[in-house]
């Protein structure tokens, strides 16, 4: 028998395998790896087991800062969820072509630069900025309101920028959701209400799903909004990992940050696995 | 023609629907409004509204630091959507048509640069790269760069591959074509609109990268984001926000200039069918 | 005869500019299984929709067991539908697909169990009850989808299209259940497919519609051996269609010319000089080698075309029209090129008005 022709796969699968090996595989598991090593006098890694990394992290200090960050996160989820499922359902049930105007009318605006946006919410909102301009002349407010370096400006800025992650997701798994178990939902007797709690939102589910992971994990992560809109005031874990290589130089203790990270991911990720597989998953 | 109750109900509820969804879009697009607003703002911080000018889409070519960081995202981007869609298209392609040890573990690790935060994968990569001894640079953030743009590359091309089978080349090869023609004059136009959109996609995504550039800059130069991210703690600039429109300004002539050659040439297209 | 339960009066439905059902009565009695029958886009599932409750009128009214549906929303009317694709709950196990309809109506746990188990044996599902839909074939689907609607005890079953992505064979078996089934259960069935053969061979009547508008209603077989009109000749079974011209009347017997030549159909209250539609069907065409009194129809064998129990032959006639007759056995005295004259008995034969619909519809127009 003739010998399979292997070239072609491995010019063609080859590249991406060996950067993803290279770049994802080997550091993710050095990341770990570091994790279990301590820190030298001089913020270097000594290669000395130790689980002190671990430890550390149940202080109060940054066991705060993680509960706090969990709490943003979760925040930022519920309300994207909760924007943008009326939002998808929206342009799902629009025609075919105009839904498909209307999700690029949702991607224009992330085609502007992200901080720029963000910087934006700082410009209405900053003390002598329009909104506080228009609360003290209206009369509501006599003095300007602070609403800048507040969690609650970190929040609408977290919620803004992820919304479109969740709202794609749930677009895709409403749209594929097929009208006539509706319509037989409501022949079979079931009003509005019901047939969206029986139906509808089960059939989603899988989208809804895709949109808690696309829009948690990064939450959790992120230290660019904290950064603008809460004036670098506000930590979350993303500024201290991020800090534990730059100035403070702790690798150990970022590393153990970052596999909490990882380990949360990993337990979505699973959960996700049990009922659907990752491919499935809407990312783009 | 009267309506009925069911039609009135319906008709106050679609109502109350398209309303919702202009909130929404408003709340997208406040802030790229207020950004371009705020590039005609007479005012050196932008602290408050000081009165119109144009002045900053001038001054800003005078001013190095934004121009630098400028350019140097530009070339890292053009160079990551480069690497990234061509690693990215033939290994759609590989993933897809061909069986082989490892394909699922190579699908998998893909996910992990999307999903996973940012900045996880950008300490993981910068620790990998201090321990071997790699200089941080523009090479250093490209690599980081290509990271997570291969995986949407890939994944974004597999979904425009139709069927999992081959038999598309071998009605090439059956007529004749050798491989590297057949990928050429087949393979590679057919998922076209594929690569095209992951072209943008990692365009889009390098240019406006924060975590990545910031985690993997050398000591010199930082990319655009990074520098707007610093200006970030003494107010950003009125010439950031005239070159960020501009960019947008760019990117939106763009895509209509492509729609319109795109539909001028279908519309031509349709006219010599007929004839 | 017993009473209407669903009535249609002077129905109208809109989307947009496009007219798709116009003017439209109907009266379905209780008990009986009528078939609207039509090519796509003729508005019977438009019509079935309507009775549904997902499309509303754009006029006229629909009511059923005599109460107006019109404030209703599907929920709140006594009819049930079988969907085309049938629409079963894919996140649901074949159990709680039936239960659905009781367990929205909350009713006790116990009467569900022994209500769903009935009715899964009626379908003859039994042991496939914790099954999901994408576990099931697809005649066990079309079960489940029966089973689900007919839970509800409708006073009125709609069915769309129910067989349409079955094989043949299977389609062929399902008929004959869903026709016992309906007798059994003595439920209305409202009945929409564009399967002429399965029309005729299920329904009590049929309506046959074309671009919105009831052509014939009817027994199958008065629809088959009486069309009405030139469209519903062509679309039920294989026919023969002449265009015409009465020449003269002689005891309800009609001399026709027509470009193939003259003939004979009977015909009642047709004048001379009046245009015509001839309708014979292949079965009912004879041939002789000599030409038959009171027809002037000849032409040229063709070919014979096998047909499993029968065989057909096509003849080309002077005008350059082709037609067929059949028969259960190729006749050995004729061979391709053969010239023959063609004839049949006159009540054989349907004469049509001419253009009877299509000129009640361009009045309505203007």
């Amino acid at each position: 028998m003739k010998k399979k022709n292997r070239l072609p796969a491995l010019a063609m699968a080859g590249p991406v395998s060996v950067w993803m090996i290279l770049f994802v595989t080997i550091p993710m598991f050095f990341i770990i790896f570091i994790s279990f090593m301590s820190r030298g006098i001089f913020g270097d890694v000594v290669y000395d087991p130790s689980m002190e990394s671990y430890l550390t992290l149940l202080d109060s200090t940054y066991f705060n800062v993680i509960s706090k960050s969990l709490k943003v996160a979760a925040f930022t989820t519920l309300a994207c969820l909760g924007l943008g499922y009326p939002f998808a359902y929206y342009i799902a049930k629009r025609p075919k072509d105009q839904a498909a105007k209307y999700i690029t009318l949702i991607m224009i605006p992330f085609w502007t630069n992200t901080l720029m946006r963000l910087n934006s919410w700082l410009l209405l909102f900053q003390t002598s900025g329009p909104v506080n301009n228009f609360l003290q002349n209206s009369g509501i407010t006599d003095a300007p309101v602070r609403f800048v370096y507040t969690d609650e400006l970190v929040a609408l800025g977290m919620v803004t920028s992820m919304l479109p992650f969740a709202v794609l997701p749930m677009y895709s798994s409403i749209e594929k959701l097929n009208k006539s178990l509706l319509e037989a939902s409501a022949d079979l007797g079931a009003d509005a209400k019901t047939t969206f709690q029986k139906i509808t939102l089960p059939l989603t589910f899988p989208g809804i799903f895709s949109a808690i992971i696309l829009v948690f994990i990064p939450s959790l992560g992120v230290y660019t909004v904290p950064d603008m809109l809460g004036g670098g005031k506000v930590l979350y874990i993303g500024n201290i990992i991020k800090n534990q290589f730059g100035m403070i130089r702790n690798w150990p203790l970022g590393a153990a940050l970052s596999c909490l990270l990882i380990a949360i991911t990993g337990l979505l990720i699973f959960l996700y696995t049990r009922f659907t597989s990752i491919e499935e998953m809407e990312v783009v | 023609m009267a309506m009925s109750q069911r039609a009135k109900k319906k008709k106050s509820l679609k109502l109350l629907a398209d309303f919702y969804a202009i909130l929404i879009y408003a709340i997208f697009y406040i802030p790229v409004v207020v950004m371009m607003v705020f590039s005609f703002n007479d005012q050196r911080n932008n602290y408050y509204w000081a009165g119109f000018t144009t002045k900053w889409y001038g001054e800003l070519f005078n001013n190095h630091a934004l121009t630098d960081s400028l350019w140097y995202s530009v070339v890292i981007a053009v160079l990551a959507t480069l690497i990234s869609v061509t690693i990215g298209t033939i290994g759609a392609l590989g993933l897809k048509k061909f069986e082989f040890k490892g394909r699922r573990f190579v699908n998998q690790m893909l996910y992990i640069p999307i999903i996973v935060p940012e900045i996880v994968l950008a300490v993981a990569i910068l620790v990998v790269f201090m321990t071997v001894g790699v200089r941080l640079g523009m090479g250093s953030i490209l690599i980081g760069h290509c990271t997570f743009c291969i995986p949407y590359a890939v994944v974004t091309i597999k979904g425009r591959i139709s069927g999992d089978d081959n038999s598309m080349e071998e009605a090439s090869m059956d007529l004749g074509a050798n491989r590297l023609q057949t990928f050429f004059r087949v393979t590679l136009p057919s998922i076209m609109p594929g690569v095209m959109s992951a072209a943008f996609l990692s365009f889009t995504l390098s240019i406006d990268d924060v975590v990545m550039s910031n985690m993997l800059a050398g000591a010199k130069q930082s990319t655009l984001p990074v520098l707007i991210l610093s200006m970030s703690r003494s107010g950003v600039t009125p010439d950031a926000n005239a070159l960020t429109t501009l960019m947008i300004l760019i990117i939106v002539i763009a895509m209509v200039l492509n729609n319109y050659v795109k539909s001028a040439l279908k519309k031509r297209r349709k006219k010599e069918v007929n004839l | 005869m017993s009473d209407s339960i669903v009535s249609l009066q002077g129905v109208h439905k809109k989307f947009g500019k496009n007219t798709v059902v116009r003017d439209m009565n109907l009266d379905i009695l209780e008990g009986e299984f009528l078939t609207l029958l039509g090519p796509s886009g003729c508005g019977k599932t438009t019509t079935l929709r309507m009775i549904a409750g997902f499309e509303e009128t754009s006029a006229g009214s629909i009511t059923v067991q005599g109460e107006s549906v019109e404030n209703k929303e599907p929920y709140q009317r006594d009819v049930n539908t079988v969907f085309q694709n049938y629409a079963l709950f894919p996140h649901m196990t074949v159990f709680n697909n039936v239960a659905y309809g009781l367990t929205i109506r909350k009713v006790p746990k116990d009467e569900i169990a022994s209500r769903v188990g009935a009715m899964i044996e009626l379908v003859q599902l039994k042991g496939y009850e914790s099954r999901k839909p994408d576990e099931l074939s697809g005649g066990q689907k079309q079960r489940v989808a029966i089973a689900r609607a007919l839970i509800n005890n409708p006073k009125v079953l709609l069915l769309d299209e129910p067989l349409g992505a079955l094989d043949l064979k299977l389609r062929k078996q399902m008929q004959v259940e869903l026709k016992r089934l309906q007798k059994r259960l003595g439920i209305t069935f409202v009945y929409v497919t564009h399967d002429q053969e399965e029309a005729l061979t299920m329904s009590d009547r049929i309506a046959v519609m074309r671009e919105g508008v009831i052509e014939q209603l009817g027994t199958p077989t008065d629809i088959y051996d009486y069309p009405r009109t030139r469209f519903v000749a062509g679309f039920i079974g294989e026919s023969n269609l002449f265009d015409g011209t009465v020449k003269g009347v002689e005891d309800g017997i009609l001399q026709v010319k027509t470009e193939a030549g003259n003939l004979l159909v009977s015909g009642r209250n047709f004048e001379v000089g009046e245009r015509l539609h001839i309708s014979i069907r292949p079965e009912y065409v004879e041939f002789s080698k000599e030409p038959v009194e009171g027809f002037d129809v000849p032409g040229r064998v063709k070919d014979f075309i096998y047909m499993g129990t029968v065989v057909k032959t096509a003849v080309d006639l002077k005008n350059g029209q082709e037609i067929k007759y059949s028969r259960f056995e190729q006749d050995q005295t004729i061979r391709a090129n053969d010239s023959i004259y063609l004839y049949w008995k006159p009540a054989r034969a349907v004469a049509i008005k001419w253009g009877a619909i299509e000129e009640e519809r361009y009045e309505e127009e203007k």
